[in-house]
């Protein structure tokens, strides 16, 4: 018995092996492979005495910490009126329904929106207001990132609420709470678990985005997603390529592990 | 004593149309015991979080201290509910539970310790204050609620189905103590529950309710000994129940004989039912008794034998005996005439006292 359920792991096993541990294995030898062939430590050298590595990590850090915020302040609200609805799957399904779309086809969608003839620029033209400049900015990144982000954002959170007793409310008013004490003292705090797998499911896929800096952000708003991108497929710096990867998985288990360790 | 809490012809409706409460009224003094009985579905739970506000109503109106509260929010009334899984914070350990209600008064923080330590006494858990809720039995968790509830000093307490998730000795150790809480308290109790024995042995008062109506209510006694028709006499303990018809005042027949008993006021062939208590009960011999039973079966239950034995007509009767019984032998049943407890069919509560007020006992 105990054979016959291990064999079954054996497709798993060979999977984890070949996809996942390997690959990993891999980018840290790489990243500690020097422009001669040679095993150095030179690439992470350079990455913490370059200005421009140091304040891309920093810009990374900051886009994502924007759209997290921005994508959190917009979807706790949603997901607490959802759960207040009779209809609430419906709608739930409405929000989820654009994560089916392809993230590439989402990103042209935006360039024709965001353009100078498109669809935001003809209706600002109706008022008077000149075509500005939409796409290829700072706003552009992130309020399509944020866009794209919110869904992950939302279902943490909604069910987490969700699975909050009602007595819970009940109790906290019986007990002399306003509406807003029993939300600020019972609510949020019971719910803070999906909002922590919200920002792990955000912030740590954002510091690696570079489709849609490159798409929308136009290579103006450079993560390290996009300089790992570049190495790889432009400078042919393999090396570099992967310090910075190494780098970024260290950034993502420790926010893994702050978001998880304050609980 | 001075009324606490007044329940005028309230009705309750829910959106899907069920009525869940009918033209209730109910009169709560302050300072007593009492209990809510009634099988589920029939609107105990609604009366109590009515009172509790969380629950509106559709008609009618709910008096606190002579003061009109029908519309006054949950948080700004003087009722405090222990509700039936608890409802502990799962988030916050056993002190802050506790000071819950006092931190959101903005109590000063010596007074908010030495409340919380004397609630903690009260429910004799003193040592727990710095417990998480997940650490705590069942038993201990329903102590903290109890003591989260009367941490704010409430002039009523509300306790819903409280002890049903505990098992039957924590249970009996619960009433005991439920009861001298209240007494040292001196506050209010409404004890929402669906067992009759618990009703019983903690009340005061019962309300005894069904279909969103109050059936009948007074003391443990009056209730027990004097069910006004069938559905409390079958709620309320084990009885032989039996159709009979009133021949004259203080003369019943059933099982086809004719009885002496203790109930008149009825018209003359009324039919009615006839409740005798099985520990009312006792198996003499043949001649002696006023019915000839055979015995059909017997448990025993600790401190009494449950008897079952039929009669010559086929009617079954439930006897609590002391002593044992052999299956298949036949015995007297004797009885007085004041262990005959006849009910009018489909009689209220209201004609009944008249009934038993005009003619005494």
């Amino acid at each position: 018995m105990k054979l016959r359920k291990n064999l079954f792991m054996l497709p798993y096993l060979f999977w984890l092996l070949l996809f996942v541990i390997l690959p990993l294995i891999l980018i840290v030898v790489q990243s500690l492979i020097g422009t001669d062939g040679q095993l150095t430590l030179a690439n992470f050298v350079s990455f913490f005495t370059s200005g421009t590595y140091l304040s891309m990590t920093v810009n990374s850090f900051i886009y994502a910490l924007i759209v997290t915020v921005i994508t959190l302040v917009i979807s706790y609200p949603v997901a607490y009126i959802l759960t207040k609805l009779k209809h609430s799957q419906f709608f739930l399904l409405l929000i989820i329904l654009p994560t089916w779309i392809n993230v590439l086809l989402k990103a042209y969608a935006f360039i024709g929106l965001f353009s100078q003839s498109g669809w935001i620029n003809q209706f600002l033209g109706i008022f008077g207001i000149g075509p500005t400049q939409l796409l290829f900015t700072d706003f552009a990144f992130i309020f399509v990132a944020s866009y794209i982000e919110i869904p992950f954002m939302i279902l943490p959170i909604f069910n987490s609420l969700k699975t909050i007793n009602g007595e819970y409310i009940h109790a906290a008013n019986d007990l002399g709470a306003t509406r807003f004490q029993t939300f600020t003292k019972v609510i949020w705090p019971l719910s803070l678990d999906g909002v922590k797998s919200g920002i792990q499911s955000i912030f740590i896929p954002t510091l690696s985005l570079f489709m849609i800096t490159r798409l929308i952000g136009g290579n103006r708003v450079i993560t390290l997603g996009t300089a790992i991108e570049q190495h790889f497929l432009t400078t042919m710096n393999w090396g570099m390529g992967s310090t910075i990867g190494v780098i970024l998985m260290i950034i993502m288990i420790a926010s893994m592990k702050l978001t998880n360790g304050s609980k | 004593m001075a009324t606490i809490i007044e329940m005028k012809n309230v009705s309750k409706r829910y959106d899907d149309g069920f009525e869940a409460l009918t033209n209730l009224n109910l009169k709560i003094e302050s300072g007593k015991f009492y209990s809510i009985l009634g099988p589920s579905g029939s609107g105990k739970t609604t009366v109590l979080r009515i009172i509790a506000g969380f629950s509106d109503i559709t008609s009618g109106a709910l008096y606190f201290d002579n003061q009109n509260i029908t519309d006054m929010p949950a948080n700004q009334r003087k009722v405090n509910t222990v509700f039936q899984d608890y409802a502990l914070f799962p988030h916050l350990n056993v002190f802050d539970n506790i000071a819950f209600g006092l931190k959101l008064k903005k109590r000063p923080k010596e007074e908010i310790k030495e409340k919380v330590a004397n609630a903690l006494e009260k429910v004799r858990l003193p040592q727990h204050s710095d417990r998480e809720i997940s650490e705590l039995s069942g038993g201990q968790k329903q102590r903290i609620a109890i003591a989260r509830a009367i941490v704010n000093e409430p002039k009523v307490l509300l306790l819903d189905e409280s002890l049903s998730a505990l098992d039957k000795k924590l249970r009996k150790d619960m009433q005991y103590q439920l009861r001298r809480l209240q007494k040292d308290l001196g506050i209010t109790f409404v004890f929402v529950t669906h067992d009759q024995e618990e009703a019983l042995a903690l009340s005061d008062e019962i309300f005894i309710m069904n279909e969103g109506k109050i059936i009948q209510n007074g003391t443990a006694t009056d209730i027990y000994d004097e069910p006004v028709n069938r559905f409390v006499a079958e709620f309320i303990g084990e009885s032989n129940i039996v159709d009979g018809v009133m021949k004259v005042d203080y003369s019943v027949e059933f099982v086809g004989k004719t009885f002496e008993c203790a109930d008149a006021g009825m018209q003359q062939n009324e039919p009615v039912h006839v409740v005798l208590r099985p520990e009312d009960l006792d198996i003499t011999l043949v001649d002696e008794g006023k019915l000839t039973v055979t015995i059909v079966s017997q448990m025993f239950l600790g401190n009494h034998f449950e008897v079952n034995a039929v009669d010559e007509d086929g009617n079954q009767w439930l006897i609590h005996a002391t002593n044992s019984v052999s299956v298949g032998q036949k015995v007297g049943v004797y009885f007085d005439p004041e262990d005959i407890h006849v009910m009018r069919i489909g009689e209220s509560q209201v004609d009944f006292h008249n009934r038993i007020e005009e003619y005494g006992e």
